[in-house]
């Protein structure tokens, strides 16, 4: 396979075949939490976007020119939640100074998403799928589209929750819950389709 | 050397570059933050209920810190306690505001109004008041549909028989309910004025009568019997006039229909 084929491989699967929240079931709490409204979610995957890019840029440097040459791969779990952490913190802090109008409209998705697992889970399976640098930052981007994705949609799967009348055992998070299987459930209908397309 | 040993110096030298990075970078890279503002933030209750006139607790304190509101006994639901606290902050007097309460200018219940149609949708007055103006026969009454309910910070609104009703106690004047309310029956009034038209509607009385037991039809008995002259039929409603009016009861009595309360 070529690398722009790859490429294309990498974004398509992250964005549709396996899709972080609807596929792989990563990021489920922000998922529910944020798409209540759609401007809260397009902060979020804005942000979600920005920090997987990053962080799977920064987090390849490290275990490929510090991890690796020390042996000490077994560490990249608590390695990667540090250098996630200090990197949304910096980042903030820089963001706040020099661009001013990006960090208002991050606003406090930012910080909320230093922990995620989303951003963890992007940053690992890079290093287990072996990528180069070029499609770790590819696939940490196109992750991040497909979060936002799943977010966009599913806020539009919430408007319309907010009009009908579940039974009142039904009402709030388990009608939601539903609602995100059924979702979850669209997106299975992907699979296969990339591999069909690029191999 | 002990894989243990290096597994721990290696991340806590990670660690180590991380913390002296962000400490740098808090340390040149500040943006100097407006203290007055958090101040004046905190004297607030943050119920956001638009009382003031703002959008939100926010809105307000920024409005005094920028110094573009001069009045700093806006803030209805945070009362003395937040009065008192902004005096300090702010170094101006406390002048307070005269205590206000949301007043339901309708008495057109379940069982004293009738229904125009059956309306069978989203239960929100809104919703209800795009078609046909409302179910009510009346269409200036309350709806009965709770969108006041909703809106009101305090839950001082409860929906009685079809009717808004709201609690004295706990209502703090905010105007969220006057806001949210599409026939614009609730007003905000000093709570010192007790007496009050509970009616809107404005059309002739033989209509009145028809579909209301409790509506003002604008017989102008009150206008006459008024000690002050502070009543005034406007549009077939009477209307009191809050400066002459002193309170003493004397149309609430004479009032054939009680909607004078």
């Amino acid at each position: 396979m070529t690398g722009a084929t790859k490429l294309l491989l990498i974004a398509f699967s992250m964005i549709f075949t396996e899709n972080y929240v609807l596929v792989q079931f990563i990021a489920i709490c922000p998922f529910l939490g944020v798409s209540k409204k759609l401007d809260s979610s397009v902060g979020m995957s804005g942000a979600v976007i920005f920090v997987m890019t990053l962080a799977s840029a920064v987090t390849w440097l490290i275990y490929n020119f510090i991890m690796v040459p020390l042996h000490i791969e077994y560490l990249s779990t608590i390695i990667f939640i540090l250098v996630i952490a200090a990197l949304v913190q910096f980042v903030e802090i820089v963001l706040k100074k020099f661009l001013k109008s990006l960090y208002n409209s991050l606003g406090i998705y930012l910080p909320l998403i230093t922990t995620n697992c989303a951003v963890l889970a992007v940053t690992l399976l890079n290093i287990t799928n072996t990528y180069n640098f070029l499609e770790s930052v590819i696939d940490g981007l196109t992750a991040g589209v497909g979060f936002g994705l799943a977010m966009i949609l599913f806020c539009g799967v919430r408007k319309a929750l907010e009009r009908a009348k579940p039974p009142k055992c039904f009402s709030g998070l388990p009608i939601t819950l539903v609602a995100a299987a059924l979702t979850s459930m669209t997106f299975m209908g992907f699979t296969g389709i990339a591999d069909a397309l690029f191999k | 050397m002990n894989p243990i040993v290096t597994a721990v110096l290696i991340l806590a030298a990670i660690g180590a570059v991380a913390a002296i990075l962000l400490v740098l970078a808090s340390k040149f890279l500040a943006v100097p933050v407006d203290e007055s503002f958090t101040k004046v933030r905190e004297c607030l209750p943050g119920a956001n209920c638009g009382g003031c006139g703002y959008p939100g607790c926010d809105g307000y304190a920024q409005a005094i810190v920028d110094g573009k509101e001069t009045e700093i006994n806006k803030c209805a639901a945070g009362g003395k306690t937040s009065l008192e606290a902004l005096a300090k902050v702010t170094g101006r007097e406390a002048v307070a505001a005269e205590p206000k309460i949301a007043v339901v200018c309708c008495l057109g219940n379940n069982d004293s109004t009738l229904k125009k149609e059956h309306y069978v949708g989203q239960t929100s007055c809104k919703a209800a008041k795009l078609l046909f103006s409302g179910d009510g026969a009346c269409s200036f009454g309350c709806l009965g549909y709770g969108d006041c309910a909703v809106a009101c910070p305090e839950q001082a609104i409860n929906i009685i028989n079809g009717l808004a009703h709201v609690n004295d106690i706990r209502c703090q004047g905010c105007g969220a309910c006057a806001r949210a309310c599409p026939q614009h029956v609730i007003r905000i009034l000093p709570a010192s004025k007790k007496i009050v038209v509970k009616c809107k509607n404005n059309e002739k009385g033989v209509h009145v009568t028809k579909i209301c037991k409790a509506g003002c039809v604008g017989c102008g008995l009150c206008t006459r019997k008024c000690p002050e002259e502070a009543i005034t039929l406007v549009n077939n409603l009477a209307t009191i006039n809050p400066e002459k009016c002193t309170d003493c009861g004397t149309c609430k009595e004479v009032c054939p229909r009680k909607c004078i309360l």
